[in-house]
């Protein structure tokens, strides 16, 4: 940055940024959460099932057809047409993570919540199962897939964040489906499920850390304003209720539910963080414009005379 | 597919879809240097296209009121007082310059708004414009920030009092917003019936020129050239090189100082351009993820 024309001495238009703001509300950070706790539970649900764990194959399998199911309803409520919503199954376009996603919701959904049902009524088993592998087919996808959606923007501290934001949001998910679990099933059965919170926890955290550093600049959003203080909160929930869960919560339901809870809350808070950072990221000019200068004289530096006359 | 390799300039899939009825990319070459200022644009644009008012206020930046494009502004007349001489040869120990640019939606060779658009509301006309078509769209939102001149935007109605109560969870109590988001269509109504754009019909100086894509090019060569040769402080093309992050702009400009200066981003790139990575890093992911839930058993239930 020594070398070219930006820094303090970025000029703007009267300070107004660049980009919109998203117009994106509340329910969307909250489909982030919901959508990768329910994509992570039905995996969960498949593995437990597997092992011959069945109570927390049929607690995971439920918890993602709840999630699964209020998902959509988050979605609908945030159209500007709400009334219009199928039209996202319109088109089927690779273009747009959000159409892509759609689809996959849909599906998971649908697969989830019959699973669930079935298992629970205890009729056709064979249905039921099949179910339960669709769903766990489409939840890995499902939980990640709203990382690429927001990395498919111009938001710099989303775009640029692309190498990060998915595997932030698919060890979010997985520390929230283990959280999820470990409240739902006894200490005894719980132990996969609370080493998939504490392991989660971890690799999220530690993802975060190594996303800013890289970003530099770019990432100043992530630490400030209400990005930074959901960022506080997530880091203090999350690790609060994977000491729980590690210690305590391995025998005591009580301390397990207190731990999983923490760490569903931090898991929110994470989601949050993400996207008020892209907000933040839109409204301050100089997240757009610098990296911009920063990108072209670069390159005009690799190839002189192409950077003069014209841009 | 956006497709970035593809040098030509040339919208993707465009103008092959649309056989026999395809027609030339149009477009506008909006010359700053001879822009007054006078908003006819803006004025023109609202009155053909039904844009409803959004509120009256007073910014105190020159004679700049409506600020930015958006749902409700397709023309934004730019106004940058600057003690920068005019012209870069001679005296002129105080100077002072009035810049003045009418705004408008690019309509991108690699549009990222249409890209990301889930209902396929957003597409490519036959002139190779890019326009929203508002019986489809559902309000997503998405256009907004994967647009990287931040031209789309939500249409938002003023609220008096008196008015039926916002919306609650998605229930539009009295349906007072209109939810879509809207931007310049480059008059494509005006277009079909044989007409220029009502912001070009109404410029008074020809500041915005409408007309096939290359002949623009070429007329805005001519013109950098003879301003350049005037020692114009600062002219340069905006947009009108194929090899650009988007591809090139169907609309793009003369401009007399840094993008940045009229609120424009110095270098803005396609966001879709990134997508084939992205999808590799999300399967990545996915990847990770499952095998991140099957160590988990790896100690069994315990």
């Amino acid at each position: 940055m020594s070398t070219t024309d930006v820094g303090t001495n970025m000029r703007s238009y009267y300070g107004r940024p660049v980009l919109k703001e998203p117009v994106w509300q509340p329910e969307i950070p909250f489909y982030f959460f919901t959508g990768g706790l329910g994509g992570a539970s039905s995996v969960l649900s498949l593995v437990a099932r597997w092992t011959g764990n069945d109570l927390l194959a049929q607690r995971s399998i439920q918890i993602a057809s709840a999630a699964d199911a209020v998902s959509p309803l988050l979605l609908i409520s945030d159209l500007g047409r709400p009334e219009r919503f199928l039209n996202m199954l319109r088109v089927f376009k690779v273009t747009s993570p959000m159409s892509v996603g759609s689809w996959i919701l849909a599906y998971s959904s649908a697969a989830s919540s019959m699973s669930a049902f079935l298992n629970t009524i205890g009729r056709l088993r064979h249905v039921a199962e099949l179910a339960r592998t669709a769903s766990a087919v489409s939840g890995a996808p499902l939980a990640i897939y709203t990382a690429t959606l927001i990395s498919d923007t111009a938001i710099p501290v989303w775009h640029e964040a692309r190498k990060e934001l998915p595997f932030l949001f698919g060890s979010s998910a997985i520390a929230s489906a283990g959280a999820a679990a470990a409240i739902a099933v006894p200490p005894p059965q719980a132990g996969p499920a609370r080493r998939l919170a504490v392991g989660g926890v971890l690799a999220e955290n530690v993802l975060f850390k190594l996303m800013e550093k890289r970003l530099g600049m770019v990432g100043e959003p992530y630490s400030k304003g209400e990005a930074g203080r959901f960022k506080k909160i997530a880091a203090g929930c999350t690790l609060g209720g994977a000491a729980l869960l590690a210690g305590p919560g391995r025998r005591s339901r009580l301390a397990a539910a207190a731990g999983g809870a923490l760490t569903l809350a931090g898991e929110v808070a994470v989601r949050w963080s993400v996207f008020k950072a892209g907000f933040q990221s839109a409204r301050d000019p100089k997240y757009t414009v610098e990296p911009q200068r920063e990108r072209q004289s670069a390159r005009s530096r690799t190839a002189p005379g192409t950077g003069a006359g014209s841009v | 597919m956006s497709t970035m390799a593809d040098p030509t300039g040339a919208p993707a899939a465009w103008p092959d879809t649309y056989g026999d009825e395809a027609k030339e990319r149009m477009g506008f070459f909006t010359d700053t240097s001879i822009c007054i200022g006078c908003k006819a644009c803006e004025v023109a644009c609202k009155e053909w296209n039904l844009v409803p008012e959004d509120g009256m206020v007073w910014t105190g930046e020159s004679y700049d009121n409506t600020s930015t494009l958006g749902a409700n502004s397709w023309r934004h007349v730019a106004f940058v007082e600057q003690n920068e001489p005019l012209h870069v040869d001679g005296d002129q120990p105080d100077a002072l310059r009035w810049l003045m640019s009418s705004d408008v939606c690019k309509h991108c060779t690699h549009a990222a708004c249409l890209d990301v658009c889930p209902t396929g509301s957003l597409f490519r006309t036959e002139y190779g414009t890019v326009v929203v078509q508002e019986d489809i769209c559902n309000g997503c939102g998405y256009c907004v920030p994967a647009c990287p001149f931040g031209v789309l935007d939500k249409r938002h109605i003023p609220r008096h009092s008196g008015d039926p109560p916002a919306e609650i969870l998605g229930l539009q109590l009295g349906k007072k917003e209109d939810g879509r988001v809207w931007k310049c269509t480059l008059c494509y109504d005006r277009l079909k019936g044989g007409h220029e754009p009502a912001c070009a019909k109404a410029c008074p100086t020809d500041s915005i020129q409408f007309g096939p894509l290359d002949e623009l090019r070429e007329r805005a060569g001519q013109r950098l050239e003879k301003l350049q040769a005037e020692n114009w402080n600062g002219a340069r093309l905006y947009g009108h090189d194929p090899n650009d992050g988007v591809g090139g702009f169907g609309a793009f400009f003369l401009l007399l100082d840094e993008p940045e200066v009229y609120g424009l981003p110095p270098d803005p790139v396609v966001t879709t351009s990134h997508l084939a990575e992205m999808w590799k890093t999300a399967a990545l992911a996915t990847g990770a993820l499952v095998v991140g839930v099957v160590a988990g058993f790896l100690g069994g239930s315990r």
